[in-house]
């Protein structure tokens, strides 16, 4: 952008003024988001009030906000959000625990640290994909390895996946191994920042652990366990591919997430216009979250410094 | 030299030991496909079981290449392809996304706009809001302007998502270094052009660098989009992994291990160098310590 700098006058002297500079450099970066996301939505905001199917060639005439009216008040929609709220809710529980458990773990300093936190690590990195692979194949009613030894207490077969509670569960478990470490992580680093003379002081007055826990350790690692919580919680909204694979949304549709659902109407039935408009309660809730996740972050900052 | 070692909470091997343990427990899944993938069909299959088998390589080999019945000799897979479109795809559209995320980063931090936190926010809740949101009206784009299953498409579509997170995490690097470095570069009669490739580049490099290969676990990584977006021709490896598990002719799991296990290698490389970003990779920035 600055090639243009030896020219006087014209668009490269307009561009490079410095009341200018800011504009011009996140110019590139705003217009690709633009075209591939800004743009997008306003269009599916304007077909969520038409009766656009992707699959009919008919003229889509206008509905004003029937679609809304229709999602809104359909059963089916009300189940999927229930599915998905069961399915985050016990799987940010789960990853809080574990991850807590983890971090209280590798809080120490030790010999082959870094490769133990590796071996730790590895899952949140994966993809969803493998992830979702892996325990297909563990919960293979045949020959999974979940199975077998389940099997060993059990005395009917175990089929995991075959009841809806054992499906929900079978995908809980699979997400939460996986974002455990996120957990993991934020907490370490609420626990490293304890200052030690606070723990020595302690030592000094003989506190309990218990109250040490909740007075020294816990508020330096609240703010970061609330930005745990809502980041998790905004990114197990978004759940798809594991259930994509593990499950398919079945057996029925009792773990069929708001994501699949979606996916299902916008690409298998072509539902278009009225998954627009579903697509648009979603963003919604996931603007509030985020506000409310960047409102933590904010917050925080202002406590560490 | 000791008292510092208690403050820190040190611990000797036995305690390694124990971790060790848990760590591998933890690993157990991981361990167990790269298992599978060396093994037979029956050991694969095998009720109940088995921890030791002779390992075997056949299932790498049928990834990327298939012994056709009516020549007998082997014939190449397209998973040779779908490797090659995946790392492609994720170079092109993550080198992409890092060089005009610098820039607007830089600007964000240096030069705040009107309405600068608003843009920031507007920039985030793009990458926050789940992909199933936007693909709708995307896909229909895609179809109308003939951009579905071209590389040029999903390259563009995967620069844009890669956009928000490389924003967000050099500026969050951006935001460390001292300003009145450049400030005083800057009377000594540097131009603006050499207070940003001289000092503030060379000073982010390590960052910059975790940006992008974070960029590249990411974008390896995904699937939904790529499901939608890409054709026989641009098919990446999630997504042929998905088709394999949907086979007709019943799933072989020694194969879709190999795949896996394939899949995984740079994974494993990532996490172990870039163990000390990690916190502030998955939080687009937003946590640093």
């Amino acid at each position: 952008m600055s090639e243009t700098s030896a020219s006087k006058g014209g668009f490269g002297a307009w561009a490079l003024d410095p009341k200018r500079r800011g504009a011009m450099l996140v110019a590139p970066a705003l217009i690709i988001l633009f075209v591939m996301n800004i743009f997008p939505l306003l269009w599916s905001f304007g077909l969520s009030f038409f009766n656009y199917k992707a699959s009919s060639p008919r003229v889509p005439s206008f509905r004003g906000l029937s679609n809304y009216e229709r999602v809104l008040t359909d059963e089916k929609t009300w189940e999927r959000f229930q599915t998905t709220a069961v399915i985050v809710g016990s799987s940010v529980l789960l990853q809080l625990i574990v991850g807590f458990l983890l971090a209280l773990m590798f809080a120490k300093v030790f010999p082959m640290r870094r490769i133990v936190l590796m071996l730790v690590l590895t899952p949140m990195m994966l993809s969803f994909v493998s992830v979702g692979v892996f325990f297909k194949l563990f919960y293979e009613p045949t020959f999974g390895i979940v199975s077998y030894v389940m099997n060993i207490f059990m005395t009917d077969k175990f089929v995991m996946l075959g009841s809806p509670g054992g499906a929900i569960a079978g995908i809980v478990i699979a997400d939460a191994w996986m974002w455990s470490p996120f957990v993991m992580l934020l907490v370490l680093a609420g626990l490293v920042s304890v200052p030690k003379y606070l723990y020595e002081a302690a030592e000094i007055d003989r506190a309990s652990s218990w109250r040490i826990f909740w007075t020294i350790t816990f508020p330096y690692i609240k703010s970061l366990l609330l930005l745990a919580i809502l980041f998790r919680t905004i990114e197990t909204f978004k759940l798809f591919d594991i259930v994509y694979i593990i499950t398919e949304g079945g057996p029925g549709s009792s773990t069929e997430t708001i994501a699949v659902f979606l996916y299902r109407n916008a690409f298998q039935f072509f539902q278009t216009s009225r998954s627009a408009a579903l697509a648009y309660i979603v963003l919604f809730i996931v603007i509030v979250l985020t506000n409310l996740y960047l409102y933590a972050v904010n917050r925080r900052e202002e406590e560490v410094t | 030299m000791a008292r510092r070692y208690r403050e820190i909470g040190k611990a000797g091997w036995g305690y390694t030991a124990i971790t060790g343990l848990v760590g591998f427990i933890y690993f157990f899944p991981v361990f167990w496909i790269i298992l599978t993938a060396f093994k037979t069909r029956t050991d694969a299959l095998a009720v109940p079981p088995k921890l030791f088998f002779t390992p075997t390589l056949e299932n790498f080999q049928s990834v990327f290449f298939r012994a056709s019945i009516t020549t007998g000799t082997s014939q190449a897979t397209d998973m040779g392809l779908y490797f090659f479109n995946s790392i492609f795809i994720a170079f092109t559209s993550v080198g992409l996304a890092l060089i005009v995320g610098t820039l607007a980063a830089y600007a964000f931090s240096r030069y705040p706009l009107k309405g600068n936190d608003t843009y920031l926010f507007i920039i985030l809740t793009t990458r926050m809001m789940p992909p199933i949101v936007v693909i709708i009206p995307i896909f229909l784009m895609f179809r109308l302007s003939g951009l579905a299953g071209s590389y040029w498409g999903i390259i563009l579509l995967y620069t844009a998502f890669n956009i928000p997170f490389s924003v967000w995490l050099v500026k969050s690097f951006f935001d460390e270094l001292n300003p009145e470095i450049e400030d005083a570069a800057r009377m000594d009669g540097a131009s603006e052009r050499r207070v940003f490739f001289g000092f503030c580049i060379p000073q982010i490099l390590a960052g910059l660098s975790a940006t992008f290969v974070f960029g590249l676990i990411l974008t390896w990584n995904e699937f939904l989009f790529a499901l939608l977006l890409t054709g026989v021709e641009t098919r990446t490896v999630p997504v042929a992994m998905a088709r394999t598990l949907g086979g007709e002719v019943g799933v072989d799991y020694g194969l879709l291990a190999a795949i896996v296990t394939l899949f995984l290698i740079p994974i494993f490389f990532v996490t172990f160098l870039l163990q000390n970003q990690l916190l502030r990779g998955v939080t687009f920035g937003t946590v640093k310590k």
